[in-house]
């Protein structure tokens, strides 16, 4: 039955993908389970190889070494057009002398399905990405969402055991962009489908994944749930790279971890030494009328150097005792706006033990 | 003062602020904008309508200097100057074909090519545009006649026993001219190639086609209008060609431009070969139009270019 959830979604294992283009290595021995009907994306700046990967995936690219298993099944040899893997392309990549219809029916068309057939798995997928009657239109009478859902539309009508997606949204605005992300995301829901998806924009991988493959310079620098991600970066890549981040340096000395003189409490077990960095979100900190450590949190002092209201939050920006610049933010709530910190003005920063993290200081 | 006197027309009337002044603005702008153009249109008038007009008006005087439309009726009248249309258009048929034939794997390859190598293949595509026509009919010359390279190396192989007739016939003007008309075919088939996204011919590969059904269903038809460019341009410059069949035809294969030529020098007939020229001109014109009308209806359809 097309278009339910796809009983076909196979898991993909990649391991020891090795790609160098000249003599510069773009993807260095990287491995990766990627489960059945999961939602993966791989985030990382420009450069970080996520789309070299992706387009070895899918065939275009060959890798110098490594294996990708599809099922259990190789395919590193596999050329692109026996790989049975749909592809959603940055500039959507639709066939500018076909209509709509056309297009779509065209990985129909390669695999000999019968002409009503093909007309009514069409009208499906139109269905399904909310296309419906626009099938004898023109590519280029289309909007740029409208392409998106076409491309999609033709990425998934053969039912494909795996759906690779490389940056669909990044040509639409704003509000469209998370528009789409909400669709795609219930669209693999319904569907079922594996599915890899490449972004640099790290609030789309956190809205739409089932788990993240954090890239940087051709390695996988950590992968899993978005809200562990965020909550437990192990890097300092990571954390700078996944919503925005203090770096506070500290000392870990005996199995305790000191900033300057103060002893910092922390719900996880700390490092017994060296320099390390402590993250610390934004609004994590939070501003405390006591100066000692009470209970679970801890205290620093600072002096507020600005603070910007932005409508539903407003970002304080203070200075340690050391000159260490660290951001604040908060929401807007009436008990919070009344007592709004002035620049200049000694504050005290509070971080519960539970939300100190520390990463090594590379 | 312009400026002082804004706002004065009708100010606070709806629709009519400044409206005066703006108008006086576009008119002056558009003035403005003919005198840049005035002296191309001056070279376009004196070194094209002119001439034409003169052509045109030559054509409708006989030899007495009488005013007639004998020169046109002598088209319906003689069967030499049907064979020599037929023989144009013939020429012209088959070296665009040849060239098609040629130019495209070739436009295929270059526009395949890493874009380094691609430029310096292109210079050897360009680089006979930088020799003399009547040298390379020449050279052609030398190559094909009877005692030429091609003839000797085939007898000396054993290949043949007699030698091929390969110039001062119609295959040499073919050959001959398809060579120099290349480069028009290849240069606007190569840039409408370039424009064809890598990504579409990637995604028709991801979406199941082979390589060679990717390039049947997806790269064809996106390169058919750069194609059809190529093949206009090669078809027109063939029907008013005139160095290589003079050359290449041995007098076997008349042309429209080499009649043209024999009435105005040989017989000096102005009247008969102004005629011969206006027709040229409004066949050319008429299949432009029809290549225009076929392709524009296409361009608008399914084959927009981006």
């Amino acid at each position: 039955m097309l278009l339910s959830i796809a009983p076909s979604a196979l898991p993909i294992g990649i391991s020891g993908i090795e790609k160098r283009f000249g003599g510069v290595s773009v993807l260095r021995d990287l491995s990766l389970d990627v489960a059945a009907g999961e939602f993966l994306t791989l985030l990382g700046p420009s450069g970080s190889g996520k789309t070299t990967l992706l387009m070895i995936l899918a065939g275009f690219v060959r890798a110098n070494s490594g294996s990708i298993k599809v099922g259990g099944e190789e395919i590193i040899t596999t050329p692109p057009h026996r790989r049975n893997i749909g592809m959603v392309f940055q500039n959507y990549a639709l066939f500018p002398h076909m209509n709509v219809f056309h297009n779509i029916a065209f990985p129909l068309k390669q695999r000999r399905v019968s002409a009503a057939d093909t007309a009514e798995r069409v009208e499906r997928a139109l269905d399904l990405v909310q296309l419906k009657g626009l099938g004898e239109r023109r590519v280029d009478q289309l909007s740029g969402g409208q392409r998106q859902r076409v491309a999609l539309a033709r990425a998934i009508v053969f039912e494909p055991r795996i759906v690779l997606m490389d940056e669909p949204l990044s040509a639409l605005d704003k509000s469209l962009r998370e528009h789409m992300q909400i669709e795609l995301r219930n669209l693999h829901r319904r569907l079922g489908m594996t599915t890899v998806y490449v972004t640099h924009d790290q609030r789309e991988a956190i809205t739409m994944s089932d788990r993240i493959a954090v890239m940087n310079v051709g390695r996988i620098e950590q992968i899993d749930r978005p809200e562990v991600l965020y909550a437990k970066p192990q890097t300092r890549f990571v954390a700078g790279f996944i919503g925005d981040s203090n770096f506070i340096p500290v000392e870990c000395r005996n199995g305790s971890v000191w900033y300057e003189d103060r002893k910092i409490r922390m719900a996880a077990v700390a490092p017994s030494s060296g320099s390390h960095l402590m993250v610390v979100r934004p609004e994590k900190l939070r501003l405390v009328t006591d100066a000692e450590p009470a209970g679970s949190i801890n205290v620093i002092p600072a002096t507020v150097g600005d603070v910007i209201y932005q409508g539903d939050s407003f970002v304080c920006y203070a200075v340690l005792e050391d000159g260490q610049q660290v951001t604040l933010r908060d929401y807007c709530r009436s008990d919070v706006l009344a007592k709004l910190p002035r620049p200049g003005e000694p504050v005290n920063l509070g971080i519960d033990a539970e939300d100190v993290v520390l990463v090594a200081a590379d | 003062m312009q400026s002082a006197r804004l706002g004065d027309f009708g100010a606070g009337q709806d629709g009519t602020l400044n409206a005066t002044a703006l108008r006086a603005d576009a008119r002056r702008e558009s003035f403005g904008l003919l005198a840049l153009l005035s002296p191309g249109l001056l070279l376009v008038f004196t070194v094209i309508i002119i001439p034409i007009g003169w052509l045109f008006w030559l054509s409708l005087f006989d030899e007495g200097g009488a005013f007639s439309a004998a020169n046109y009726a002598r088209f319906f009248e003689q069967a030499s100057y049907i064979r020599t249309f037929i023989t144009t258009f013939k020429v012209a048929f088959f070296v665009t074909g040849a060239c098609v034939l040629l130019g495209y794997p070739l436009a295929y390859m270059l526009s395949q090519l890493p874009r380094r190598v691609a430029s310096i293949c292109l210079i050897f595509v360009i680089l006979p545009f930088w020799t003399s026509v009547l040298v390379r009919t020449y050279a052609w010359l030398v190559i094909l006649q009877r005692k030429g390279l091609i003839n000797s190396w085939l007898i000396d192989l054993g290949v043949i026993s007699q030698p091929l007739s390969l110039a001062n016939n119609f295959a040499g003007v073919v050959i001959g001219m398809t060579h120099i008309m290349l480069p028009f075919l290849v240069l606007p088939l190569y840039a409408s190639m370039k424009t064809i996204d890598t990504d579409c011919l990637r995604a028709g590969m991801n979406l199941g086609a082979s390589p060679a059904a990717t390039f049947r269903q997806i790269f064809f038809p996106l390169s058919l209008p750069g194609l059809a460019s190529g093949v206009v341009i090669v078809f027109v410059l063939c029907l008013g060609f005139f160095v290589t069949p003079a050359l290449m035809g041995g007098g076997k294969v008349i042309m429209w431009a080499m009649r043209m030529e024999q009435t105005t020098s040989l017989y000096s007939n102005w009247g008969a070969g102004a005629a011969l020229g206006v027709v040229l001109l409004a066949v050319t014109l008429a299949l432009l139009g029809l290549f225009q009308w076929l392709l524009g209806a296409r361009a608008t359809g399914v084959w927009s270019s981006r």
